[in-house]
């Protein structure tokens, strides 16, 4: 047995066991069941760790016939699990969508009512199923592209399964009602110290197969990752700073307070966005757009601008969330100006996207997944233009606090961050478990769907949102407040049916894919991956 | 071009890679938050901001499980119309004491930084039982189930003292005398423990229970919350003027 895999069954024990401790004398009856989760997870560690050692060979090849022995188990079952996780926070969303149309939906429950769902919704969409995408598609970059097997034995197990305990252990609290009200950020103290552990040892995975590489250069994606995995873990240590009132107890109190902690929370937030949402999937971008179309990225030197001017300039654009609060001015400017000036990486990350497919544009029409990626470059355009806008205080008056803001997102999270993970999965599933995809017939049904979905959700929210913000603003002729807030709320009502509508559409969408994915893995194994990797001309 | 070569140092070393990264990324955020700590402009000097008494806090803690801030803002704008519907623009003094800050990001239901005492407490009971009865058109949930809910603040001593080692200022007087505060703070009629009460936390209102012999419920709790949200700052005596600087 190796020293790793012993260490690995002696943590898990000790810490099922402390886990154990901790429930028997929990304040609370959710927290003691959070913790009998990860005791029950400690002990299946230590089984499962045993197991793979009396079944695996002795010593597990770096290289087979010269080719690397690439490590894809931990890649199948997060991209699995993305798909499962996709589906779930798609239809939370639903019915989060449907009870702001019909409020008593959730029948007067406490775990299934908005304020509980909407976290779980976020959560389970960014983290569920985003975390996964970015944690299948990395791994699996990172190896082609360094030419070598990923680092590790148990240690990429532990990153995909402990961060799929994490969204188990988030997602259940907000059920519970254990939240720490921080958006986006939601988890307790003792989620964040898991997530904290595995994130750390997801950076020197990734850091480690980069030091075996036999390419002499970091591909261009691997860039984008390791951004994304740094800066992840200097927002989550930063704005989850706090002290537990007890070890047995589920609640904290962030150290932070008032303007500073709205200030760390925006920080956090807005980079959420800029480095889970936009670093980790344009990694994706630049390393699945240029393999599917078969052609090089465009242009080297527009990437190392996009690379550096977009890490830096999106850390500042956190107070846009704070335009006339008790935020000072100074900082509210600052980050106007700074989230004005991230248009232009934003949108020299998306013309090298789309001008890789120059001289193959004509594959849009025969490939639905190509479509899929390059019309996610199209939303990721059009969200990072919105986004500026709604960063002038002017705008910003108008569209903060209504649904404009949620319009946004979605042209962002469904636009881009959906369909480039849907693109980046009919390609990787595949690829990884040697299948040819079921059906691309399915994929352009779901192409078209999803599209139309996106279009009326993101119009509906247009219109409820500049309208209920201008409706809070109208004056009478008498200089009275002209309506009342309620009347605002009712007059949302069409623009939330038809949200939900799209929405739904979305999520037939996604259940198609599923239908795809489940065929082309139940399908017979074939020979011979693809072994074309996407050539970025290097610095000499 | 020879500049362009030089990238080459960080896509050979990932550890040079690593440090660009860190070091760029610090940037932004340090310039933005570190003067907010220490600038004396940031938060204004005012009177009556004082922290919540043992059962705001309780309320409070109901308010961040049960996930209002994803509705509710508590944040007024300086804009003439939100000044106008609201009451006076939100200070920052006002929520230093707010550990996490609620300040919200949705308005699906309107902004409740002013929210106590503007309605009874019969009207907020009613309301969280159910929103249409009051209001016809919310599409708020029903949190009827707050009313069944018995408070568990057996462990509310070890929250406030959490809260003083981050700076609230809870003497170890408050601390100690947190359960009796409670119950003041839900006896209307003991005239003697409600000012003892308002000693320590000036102007806390005291709320009739409806719970009886069972003890307080969840909504007496959040109920005293919501009651006392922006009543602490005497807005006629407070002068902006005097913070410009």
């Amino acid at each position: 047995m190796q020293i790793g895999e012993m260490l690995g069954i002696v943590l898990s024990v000790v810490g099922a066991l402390l886990a154990l401790f901790i429930a028997f004398n929990a304040y609370t009856a959710p927290y003691a069941f959070h913790m009998i989760v990860f005791a029950l997870a400690g002990l299946g560690s230590a089984f499962f760790i045993y197991k793979r050692f009396t079944l695996r060979p002795a010593v597990t090849p770096q290289e087979i016939d010269g080719k690397p022995n690439y490590n894809y188990g931990p890649i199948k079952f997060s991209s699995v699990a993305a798909v499962i996780w996709g589906i779930a926070g798609f239809l939370v969303g639903l019915i989060i969508a449907l009870e702001l149309a019909f409020p008593d939906l959730s029948m007067g429950l406490p775990w299934i009512n908005f304020g509980r769902l909407r976290p779980l919704h976020t959560s389970a969409v960014i983290f569920a199923f985003g975390g996964n995408v970015l944690l299948s598609t990395s791994l699996y970059v990172v190896q082609r592209t360094c030419r070598a097997r990923l680092a590790g034995a148990l240690s990429p197990w532990f990153v995909v399964l402990g961060f799929n305990l994490f969204i188990v252990i988030a997602g259940t609290g907000y059920l519970l009602g254990i939240t720490q009200s921080k958006e986006y950020a939601e988890p307790e103290w003792y989620a964040d110290l898991w997530l904290t552990l595995v994130w750390v040892t997801y950076l020197l995975v990734f850091l480690a197969t980069l030091w075996k590489r036999k390419e002499p250069h970091i591909y261009v994606a691997n860039w984008f990752t390791l951004a994304f995995i740094v800066t992840i873990a200097m927002l989550h240590l930063g704005n989850n700073a706090a002290i537990p009132v007890s070890l047995f107890s589920p609640k904290s109190y962030i150290v932070w307070s008032g303007v500073q902690d709205a200030m760390f929370q925006w920080w956090y937030g807005h980079n959420a966005v800029g480095f889970f949402l936009t670093a980790g999937f344009l990694a994706i971008m630049y390393y699945f757009v240029p393999k599917r179309a078969e052609r090089p990225v465009y242009s080297y030197r527009l990437s190392i601008i996009h690379f550096w001017a977009l890490v830096f300039m999106y850390i500042w654009a956190g107070p846009h969330h704070l335009h006339y609060t008790a935020l000072p001015d100074w900082a509210q400017t600052l980050g106007m100006t700074f989230s004005i000036m991230l248009w232009m990486p934003s949108w020299g990350g998306m013309i090298n996207g789309l001008l890789t497919l120059a001289g193959a544009w004509d594959k849009l029409r025969t490939d639905p997944v190509l479509r899929m990626l390059v019309v996610s470059i199209a939303f990721y355009g059009m969200s990072t233009f919105e986004g500026p806008l709604m960063s002038i205080k002017v705008v910003n008056s108008l569209s903060h606090y209504t649904d404009w803001t949620i319009g946004h997102v979605h042209s962002g999270a469904l636009g881009w961050v959906g369909f480039v993970s849907f693109g980046a999965l009919y390609c990787l599933i595949p690829w990884v478990f040697n299948r040819r995809l079921y059906s691309l017939k399915l994929v352009n049904w779901h192409f078209w769907i999803a599209t139309i979905g996106i279009v009326l959700y993101i119009t509906a929210m247009w219109v409820s949102g500049i309208l209920q913000g201008l409706m809070w603003r109208a004056y009478t002729s008498n200089g009275f407040l002209e309506y009342s807030f309620i009347e605002t709320v009712e007059a949302m009502f069409p623009f939330y049916v038809i949200r939900a509508a799209g929405g739904g559409l979305f999520l037939i969408g996604a259940l198609i894919m599923a239908f795809n994915f489940y065929k082309t893995i139940a399908s017979p194994e074939e020979a011979g991956a693809p072994e074309v990797t996407p050539a970025l001309a290097p610095a000499e | 071009m020879s500049l362009w070569n030089k990238h080459a140092i960080f896509e050979k070393n990932s550890i040079v890679l690593l440090v660009g990264i860190l070091l760029v990324v610090a940037i932004g955020g340090l310039v933005e938050i570190a003067p907010l700590f220490y600038l004396k402009s940031t938060i204004e000097t005012v009177d009556g901001v004082r922290p919540y008494t043992p059962l705001e806090l309780a309320g409070r803690n109901i308010y961040v499980r049960e996930g209002c801030y994803l509705c509710h803002s508590q944040m007024i704008r300086s804009l003439r119309d939100e000044v106008e519907r609201y009451g006076h623009y939100s200070l920052a003094a006002e929520s230093k004491y707010d550990h996490p800050f609620q300040w919200g990001s949705k308005r699906t239901g309107p902004d409740l930084a002013r929210v106590g005492g503007k309605y009874s407490d019969d009207w907020q009971r009613g309301h969280l039982n159910n929103p249409r009865s009051v209001v016809p058109g919310s599409v708020m949930p029903r949190y009827g189930f707050l009313a069944d809910a018995k408070l568990d603040f057996k462990h509310i001593q070890e929250d406030m003292s959490v809260l003083a080692i981050e700076g609230v200022p809870y003497t170890p007087e408050m601390v100690a005398k947190a359960d009796a505060d409670v119950k003041a703070q839900l006896s209307p009629d003991d005239a003697p423990s409600v000012i003892d009460l308002v000693k320590r936390y000036p102007k806390a209102v005291a709320h009739l229970s409806l719970a009886g012999a069972d003890g307080p419920t969840e909504q007496d709790a959040l109920v005293a919350y919501l009651q006392m949200l922006g009543t602490t700052v005497d807005f006629k005596l407070f002068d902006d003027k005097a913070n410009w600087r």
